[in-house]
Order: C-alpha cells, then structure tokens, then sequence
C-alpha cells in the first residue's frame, strides 16, 4: 500500500494537535487494515444478535465484534477486572502506541506529560449485569471486588492509564453519539495546554441483554428483521439505527513534539465546535449542526469549498436526516449539495459514543488513501446530498468534514485535513 | 498571553442535611453531621449500612409523576441546584448568548439507581440473564447514559454552547469545573452552568464498596462515622447530593452588574497511573496538580489560606492527601487550616469536588473555614491543622480544593478572592 506516502516529517507547529496512532475494534475489523479493506470495499457485517440472553429481545439487528480474543492482546489481570467496553480500549490504545511507534522510552522522563481521555455511553453493561445478577440473586456478600471499578465509565481511561505508565490528565466524556467527537477536543485542549501526547477515543459494548434493554426506548432504535434493511438513512425507506460495539483510540500529539520524535503525521485535527439543541428536537439540531461546522470551520481557518468529503452523523430516522442535509447545505452553502458524503456506520452500526471515534478513524484513512468509502445498504438517496453509494469514489479528498449528533441533544463537528498537507 | 478570567457569580446546592446554599453552610459552619442509618432502602446482610442523605421531596421541588419518572434522582438534584445558581446569579439567557453558553456536569455512577431498580423487575430480582424487557419502565433509556445529566440541566436552562457529562469517578465534579474554566479561559464559552451530582445511595453500589471495604462499618454511631484525618477513621460514608456554579467570563460579568463570589484561576488533573484504588504514600502526582493548578491561577504556595481536602476518611487517602499537601505548601503546610466537609455531608462520589468547590466559594464569602467533624485522636502520619469540630473565621484570599479518584485520577482547583470583588 502507498496510502502513507503522504506521510510527512518535520519540525511542526507547538499546540497543533496531530493524528500519529491509530487502534480500530471494529463490527467490521481489528486492526486499521481490515477495517479499511471492509469499509472501502462497502461491506456490511450487520447481522442478527447474537449475544446470549438477547435471543428474545425486539432488537434484531447490530454490529457485532467478532473474532476479538482478548486473551492474546492483553494480560488476564487487567482482563479479569474490566467489563468488554475496556477490554476493546485496552487492545485498541496498544495498537494506537505500536502504530505511533510511541514507547515508554519516549514518556519515561516525563510520565506526566502524556495522558487519556474516552467517551463512555453506558460503561461496563455486561460486567454489571453479572454483577447485578450476583447481588440480587445470591446476595451482598456475593459481589466481586471488581465492580467498583468496572462498570463505571471512567474505568476504559484508569486502565489504560495504569497499564502503560501514562500520568498526564486523564479526562471521561459520558457523552451521546456526539462525545466521541468531544473526546478529541479534550485531548486538543490538554496538547494546548502543555501535554505531548494524549491517547484519545471511545469504545462501546453495549449489547448485553440488559443494556439492550435499555436501548428499546431511543425512539430512533430500528428494530427491523433485515440486516439489510435496518439501517438505511438519507433514503425514503429509514427506519432508525442499528446500534453496535467496539470502537477505536488514537495517539494524537502535539505536532512540534512529534516532529521530535521523528513520528509520522497521519493527520491533522484541524478545528471543532459543538452545540446543543436539546433531545429528539431534530428540526432544531439542523441549526445547532450547522453552528456547530462554522465553529469548526472557523477554527481550522477552512473555507466551506475546501471540505472534500462529509463524514455524515446518519441517525436514519427522515426527520433527523432531513435536518441534517439542511445543516450540511447552511454550513457550507452551494457546496453542500456537491461534496461527498458519506456514512460508512450503515455498514457496521452505530457504536454510541464509538461511532464519531470510528468515522475519524475511516477519515483518516480516506485521506491517506484518497478515496471515500460508501454508504452500505444506502441507494436511492431522498435529499439533496451527494451520497457516496455502491463504490469507493477516489477523488483525493485533502480535509474531512466529521459530523455526529446525540440522542441527548449535542451536535459536534471536526475538521480533519490530511497529514501531507500540515507545514514540514 | 493574557488569559480570560473566569468568575464564580452563582451558587446552588443540594446536600443532605439541607437543600439550598443557606441550609449547606448552616450546617458546615455549625458542624453537625448528615450522617445517619440508610433509609433509602433497607441495608441489613450489608457490611456498611450508613450514608448521608437528602430529604428530598420531588414534589415540593415542582416535578410531577412523569417529570419525577424522567429525571433520576441525581439529575433532580441537578436541576434544583442548577435553577438556584442560575437565579442566584441573575441570569437570562437568550439569543446569541445562548451560543455562548456551555454546561459541564460531572457524575460518577450516573443513573445506576434507576438502573439497579428496573433491574431488578426485568431479572425477576436477579433470577435470570435472559432480562424480560416487558416489565422495564418507560424512561430507563434515561438513565442508560449519563449524558441525560447536562442534558437535562442544558433544557431547564436554555443553554445552547458545548455541553457535556463529565465522568471520572470520585474527582468528576472538580473536573467538570475544571473543564468549564478551561473552556471559558480559551475564549469557547463565556459562561458555563458547571457542577455535578450523584445519588448513590443504592444496594449495589453499596454492595461494591463493602466487597473492598472501603467504606465505614461503623454502624452503631452513624453520625459520627465519617472521621476524615482521626487516627480511628474507618473509610469513607456514602452520600449523595448536587452542587451548580454559574462560571462566568469575568468582563461579561461585570458587564451585566452581577455580583462576583470569586474566581477560579486555576485546575490541574493527572492520573497516578499506579492502581485502580491505591493510592501511593507520597501523593507525587496530586502534588502535581496542585502545583500546576497554583501556576496557572498565578498563586504562590505560601500564599494557599485554606485547603479544603478530599479527605475521604481512608487509611490511605488521608496519609496520602496530607503528603501531597505538605509537599507543595512545605512549612507553610502547618499554618493552613485543611479540612474535609465529608465528615459532615458523606461522600458523594462524583458530586463531592462541586459541592466542596460551592463549600470554598462560600467559606470566602464568610470568611469561616467549615470544620472537620469528628477529628480527636489525631494521626502521626496525618500532622496538619485539620480544625477540629468548630468552624473558625479566618480571612481567606486563595483557597485550594483537591480530590482523588478510583482510575487513580488527582485533580486540584484554586479559587482566588481578588481585592476588587466584594468589598
């Protein structure tokens, strides 16, 4: 593969915030590789659940992680006293490092100045449920020691911290969808203010029985039969989101620092913004979106014409849909209706707080790549958008426009430009 | 580089032993102790069966059946801390300044209460995996993210800016502050309704600190259970509350005549990336954070007039704060009064750090160091002026507040009385 030839090095700007790790779990692939080969070729891997004890449950449809052996990637002790949400972060931030090539040699004179922060949606679902199950069914005496650290959601960023020696601030977004995109903004933050590098990202497990239970109330939830039609947004047959796990962490870093270390540029995290427009308002989060990709314009110095692709939110039910064409077309005028879009989530779900974390993953590659990947299952699409159906489009994209709304009401976006394109 | 002033103009709280900022100081400056036997479920076969809780009565607080059923416990507490603050502080929202205007709220466990109940009808009380998700209540998706939490307070109060739940274990409500200074300070907001809250008081997170007795088992004196730097301390009770500040860029309040409590100069946050639960004897990494929260609130050390400490009441946290502490103050250390309102309002998890931070503003509006209750055998390892049992007066221009978290997280804050404000 050529896809890193666009890769530079150099001497970098002091608080620039760059991409030089990344470390993917995803429905459609472990590893940056497999999941690339999936999400250009436009493969879906929605499936019916699986999970035990879901069998019976009005959820038919997610983006399952498969093939994920946690045993092989990461020690049984840190195994056995987390929930699955961490173990995918624990696996996902190793191949982050090993990607960034970012070792305890390079932090070891100053621990503090690399750090951690996810965005957890629901925390350790699983290992609660178990927990829970113990307590009520045995009884008080029959809880572990572990639960106290997790199921909460701070325990994906201790972990990580603790495991790899890092004691640079550690911060947890409890976000909707649009916290994933926060998570970045907070590690940008922490590189302003002084850290060279922060791990940075979300994972997701939320298909445990009871935390599907939980779920059946999101209006937007599709609970559709057909993986293949569960999850169709922008089109005249969208009928919710499918929900999905897994999820992936970067190593992103003060740029000057990475110049120093002779890192590789990935990308650069250029600007974001987010606002708030309350829960299942979505004709009003058309207006709060659009705010939002102005804000992160402004502060990637980036003109609307100058966005070569859109990483699409896709919630999939039309209003929210609608709303989001119309803030794509307020933000960035005439040229709302010619760039790309894309949402490649149709194809693995949407992991709650991981989805955004997964789209920046896939925009990272695009750009390198120079091809958009497109929508699966997505045809005839309804709104004035040019979805990227059926196949990749190489079109060289420079600088990604990444979108993503909660169910809570935030909007978020953030500005990604390709890594060649940063100063040497 | 200049940077944005950040000023305190509003104050809420929810606290056991009163609710609204009078009856919270009412009780620190006269020392009594929230602590009490659990009533909030029944707590025998429990290894600790104490916490500090709020009489809490959703309907006098104006929610109604379904606005009780959306909003969990902890985020009721929020919205009436939240709708004090705000009033306190005089402040309308509309128009462009609601752009402007962010909300950042921390909470440890979230909506688990709810969580935990629904549970228990869905398993047939833990009889089964396979959950029967016909007997869940209609809002449990509410409670299945904690973003619902600044959610919730961001539609009461007309917020529109960047708004999030903040979630890092026992030190999210210093850290959802934090945050909210930052982001004022970077120019992102110009006022942020910033906070937190928690209502743990639940047999399973009951049961989850027992299992690594973390906790008080001091059941026969529940009101003198929570013994923060006593040599016969025991753990930490549980408790449960709210606190909210109204954070303001300093020029816009002052533009908008509103009265400014203090500011807030400076927030430092590192991980001591060592154990989930441990803490070290020599506390390097909170001494950290108080170091870098003092350099970018320009205060000196020797300049530090009351420490309000995370004291939780452990063996552990205790030696360690007291080390980190005098790390940083030296001998200055044992001229400032450093107390822990937990041992009158419990430990509220994620709530504790913004009801501690509300504690500071109001301490600086008195003049009166709250505190700690229950401190007589005093602790080699634990030296410091730890104010036993009576409030005292004492003029206090810069005040520090520290907390330390599960994840092994240690965050400082420091609060700066300047001379312009509030003669």
């Amino acid at each position: 593969m050529n896809s890193r030839s666009g890769r530079t090095r150099g001497a970098g700007t002091p608080g620039r915030t760059v991409v030089t790790g990344m470390g993917i779990v995803a429905p459609n692939g472990i590893g940056a590789e497999a999941f690339w080969k999936a999400t250009e070729s436009g493969d879906s891997v929605l499936a019916r659940v699986t999970r035990q004890g879901c069998e019976h449950l009005p959820l038919r449809v997610a983006g399952e992680v498969r093939d994920f052996d946690p045993g092989t990637l990461v020690e049984e002790r840190f195994l056995v006293q987390t929930d699955r949400f961490s173990h995918y972060a624990l696996a996902a931030a190793d191949m982050a490092l090993e990607d960034a090539r970012l070792g305890r040699a390079d932090y070891e004179d100053d621990p503090y100045s690399v750090g951690v922060v996810t965005a957890a949606g629901s925390g350790g679902g699983e290992f609660g449920q178990r927990e829970l199950q113990r307590l009520w069914g045995q009884g008080p005496r029959y809880v572990g020691p572990y639960q106290s650290i997790a199921w909460f959601y701070a325990a994906s960023t201790g972990q990580v911290s603790i495991r790899r020696g890092f004691k640079g601030p550690c911060g947890v977004v409890c976000g909707d969808e649009a916290g994933g995109l926060d998570a970045f903004a907070h590690a940008a933050r922490a590189i302003r203010q002084g850290s060279r590098a922060m791990l940075a990202g979300a994972t997701e497990a939320p298909l445990a029985p009871y935390s599907v239970v939980c779920q059946l109330g999101y209006e937007g939830l599709s609970t559709a039969e057909d993986p293949e039609r569960a999850y169709r947004p922008f089109t005249d047959k969208a009928c919710g989101f499918v929900p999905a796990e897994g999820g992936a962490m970067f190593v992103v870093e003060d740029e000057a620092a990475a110049g120093r270390r002779g890192a590789t540029v990935r990308a650069v995290l250029a600007g974001h913004a987010a606002t708030f427009t309350g829960p299942g308002r979505w004709e009003e989060s058309a207006e709060g979106l659009a705010h939002a990709i102005r804000g992160a314009l402004r502060e990637a110095d980036c003109a609307p014409e100058e966005i070569d692709v859109v990483f699409a939110d896709a919630f999939g039910s039309p209003e929210a849909d609608a709303a989001e064409a119309r803030a794509i077309s307020e933000a960035l005028g005439s040229h709302g209706s010619k760039v790309p879009v894309t949402a490649p989530k149709t194809g693995t779900g949407r992991a709650y707080c991981a989805a955004a974390t997964l789209d920046v993953a896939a925009a990272v590659l695009a750009l390198e790549h120079g091809v958009v990947p497109p929508t699966p299952n997505v045809f005839e699409v309804c709104h004035d958008l040019d979805v990227v159906t059926g196949d990749a489009r190489a079109c060289g994209p420079r600088t990604a426009l990444v979108l993503s709304r909660g169910q809570m009401g935030s909007n978020s976006a953030l500005v990604i430009r390709k890594g060649s394109d940063s100063p040497a | 580089m200049t940077r944005r002033r950040v000023a305190v103009t509003g104050v809420g709280v929810v606290a056991p032993g009163g609710i609204g900022a009078r009856a919270f100081w009412d009780l620190l400056s006269n020392g009594r102790t929230a602590t009490r036997g659990i009533t909030l479920f029944d707590p025998a076969g429990f290894r600790s069966r104490i916490a500090a809780e709020v009489d809490f009565d959703p309907a006098a607080h104006g929610f109604d059946e379904d606005g009780a059923a959306r909003a969990d416990r902890y985020i009721q507490f929020a919205l009436v801390a939240a709708r004090e603050a705000v009033a306190d502080a005089g402040l309308e929202l509309g128009g462009d300044d609601a752009w402007r205007t962010g909300v950042s709220l921390g909470t440890a466990v979230g909506g688990t209460t709810r969580l935990e109940h629904d549970y228990t009808a869905v398993s047939q009380e833990g009889s089964w995996w396979d959950v029967d998700h016909r007997l869940a209540s209609p809002y449990l998706h509410r409670a299945f993210t904690p973003a619902t939490l600044a959610s919730a307070v961001a539609e009461q109060t007309g917020a529109r800016g960047p708004v999030q739940t903040v979630s890092t274990g026992c030190t999210s409500g210093l850290d959802a502050i934090g945050y909210a200074v930052h982001s004022i300070q970077e120019g992102r907001m110009d006022v942020c309704i910033a906070g937190a809250s928690d209502s743990p008081v639940s047999p399973i997170t009951v049961a989850c600190f027992d299992a690594i007795k973390a906790t008080s088992a001091n059941n026969d004196d529940p009101a003198h259970a929570s013994r923060p730097f006593d040599a016969n301390r025991d753990g930490f009770v549980l408790g449960e509350g709210g606190a909210v500040l109204v954070l303001e860029e300093l020029e816009h309040a002052r533009a908008r005549g509103a009265t400014v409590y203090c500011e807030i100069g400076g927030y430092a946050t590192f991980g001591n990336a060592h154990h989930m639960t441990g803490l070290t004897a020599e506390g390097l990494e909170m001494a950290r954070a108080i170091e870098t929260a003092l350099g970018q609130a320009q205060v000196n050390a020797g300049d530090i007039d009351y420490v309000n400490a995370h004291g939780s009441g452990t063996k552990q946290n205790d030696r360690h704060e007291t080390a980190a502490v005098k790390r940083v103050l030296r001998d200055h250390a044992y001229k400032t009064p450093m107390t822990s309102i937990k041992s009158m309002v419990g430990h509220s998890l994620g709530a504790i750090g913004a009801i501690e931070l509300a504690a500071c503003v109001l301490a600086m509006t008195h003049h009166v160091v709250p505190p700690t209750a229950n401190y007589e055998t005093p602790d080699p390892e634990c030296d410091l002026d730890y104010v036993p049992r009576t409030a005292r007066e004492h003029t206090l221009r810069s005040v520090l507040s520290v907390g330390s978290g599960f994840g092994g997280f240690q965050s400082a804050v420091v609060m700066t009385r300047p001379k312009e404000v509030r003669a």
